[in-house]
């Protein structure tokens, strides 16, 4: 096997979980990097006010009047669409994005999850984010399996959460988690990889339908 | 009935003490002029309400630095290291507010409303010390409407009356706080004759703007 980056790994995985026609909200980081390995086709609502996210563009041809969240210079496809902030949350809050993409500090076996602080180190406050694991009809996680060899995927969060019970999905390097009845589930492993080594990196308990 | 007022004029609405609203997105759709105006005065003591606290060096993220704020209401902080730092070290009270419910307390506000029930940050923090109420078997948050004695917000074209066109993702917040103000200044990049706005095209009406700047960027 050719070295793969691990985190290109994981997007291409959760690429294929963006069915044609789906609305999506991607978060930063790793979750954007999804956009680069999508077959089908879905569009992109980004929280700022804006349907139909387009690539960055050419510097010459920035406009400065369409940005990201980030801030960010960005273009928007044909047929898109602007909104002020609250239409944008009542698209996210109201259950018409298919799906989000976004990382995690940690999540637990109850699908509760933690991504907006680390009390007294790092608060950024959680922007959109409790509203889009809130609102979304499927929350995917796209994340590294550990931190610092620390697993990040636990029986029970320590970190103050983002929201209670809405993780679908989990997608690391190692394999894909999903909540099955309620359930932790193990649904795929990736290649080289045994149940053994995603027990070894996992605090939480599992069930596993391979 | 002329709106049209000098950055002197403006700045002369705004006090020491006011909840001051900013419009904008990191940056997009912020007022700069005004903001940098603000700067170089000694108005302080001022409630930020805003989605977020830009970069150090941009937008209402620079009046952060200046530590022209006693008291921030916003979704985000992360971009801007101040902020961070003002909040660990308890120099300024800051609230963080999910964007969706900041968006939503701001506009109830401005629409005549009690309140707004979210589901969103029912079992975190955000909850604490607040109403809960189950409806058809879900829990939601009772969450506060946010007003403002002053909203500095952004127009790309405004005509002389003060209709105001938001154009792209600089509309944002803007529109909501025009609705939830006591005085409202919008900074216009183009000043246009009344009528030259389509009005399909006109997101904030002339009837809540009082005063219009010229030259914002």
């Amino acid at each position: 096997m050719s070295e793969v980056n691990p985190k290109e790994m994981i997007a291409k995985r959760v690429a294929k979980e963006l069915k044609d026609g789906y609305m999506v909200n991607l978060g930063i980081g790793l979750p954007t990097m999804v956009a680069d390995y999508l077959e089908t086709d879905v569009i992109f609502q980004s929280e700022n006010g804006m349907l139909g996210l387009g690539s960055k563009p050419e510097n010459e041809n920035a406009d400065k009047d369409i940005t990201n969240a980030g801030g960010q210079p960005v273009t928007i496809v044909p047929g898109g669409m602007y909104f002020d902030s609250s239409y944008s949350f009542s698209l996210i809050r109201g259950g018409h994005v298919d799906a989000t993409v976004l990382g995690a500090l940690q999540v637990d076996e109850k699908g509760n999850l933690a991504n907006w602080m680390i009390p007294g180190k790092m608060i950024p406050g959680m922007g959109g984010a409790m509203d889009l694991v809130t609102g979304a009809k499927k929350v995917i996680i796209a994340m590294l399996h550990t931190a610092k060899g620390n697993p990040k995927i636990l029986k029970e969060c320590t970190l103050p959460l983002t929201a209670l019970n809405v993780v679908d999905m989990i997608v690391t390097e190692l394999c894909v988690f999903e909540f099955i009845d309620g359930r932790l589930t193990l649904t795929e492993l990736s290649e080289g990889v045994s149940i053994d080594d995603v027990v070894n990196a996992t605090e939480a308990d599992f069930d596993i339908k391979i | 009935m002329n709106k049209i007022c000098s950055m002197d004029e403006c700045i002369s609405k705004i006090h020491s003490g006011d909840i001051l609203m900013v419009g904008g997105f990191m940056g997009a759709g912020t007022p700069h002029r005004i903001v940098d105006s603000l700067l170089k005065t000694n108005i302080n003591n001022l409630t930020l309400v805003s989605n977020d606290t830009s970069f150090p060096d941009f937008g209402v993220g620079k009046m952060v630095v200046a530590k022209q704020f006693k008291k921030i209401i916003t979704s985000h902080i992360g971009l801007n290291k101040e902020a961070g730092r003002q909040l660990m070290e308890g120099e300024t009270e800051i609230e963080l507010v999910p964007q969706g419910t900041l968006a939503e307390r701001i506009r109830s506000a401005g629409a005549g409303l009690g309140g707004v029930l979210t589901p969103t940050g029912v079992g975190t923090a955000v909850q604490e010390g607040k109403q809960l109420m189950e409806i058809e078997g879900r829990k939601y948050i009772l969450e506060m409407p946010i007003k403002a004695d002053v909203a500095i917000i952004h127009g790309s074209v405004v005509d002389k009356a003060g209709n105001v066109y938001h154009a792209k993702t600089t509309r944002n917040f803007n529109p909501l706080m025009a609705l939830a103000a006591e005085i409202v200044i919008v900074e216009a990049e183009k000043i246009v004759e009344i009528g030259e706005i389509d009005p399909h095209n006109v997101m904030t009406p002339a009837t809540l703007v009082d005063y219009i700047v010229e030259g914002g960027i």
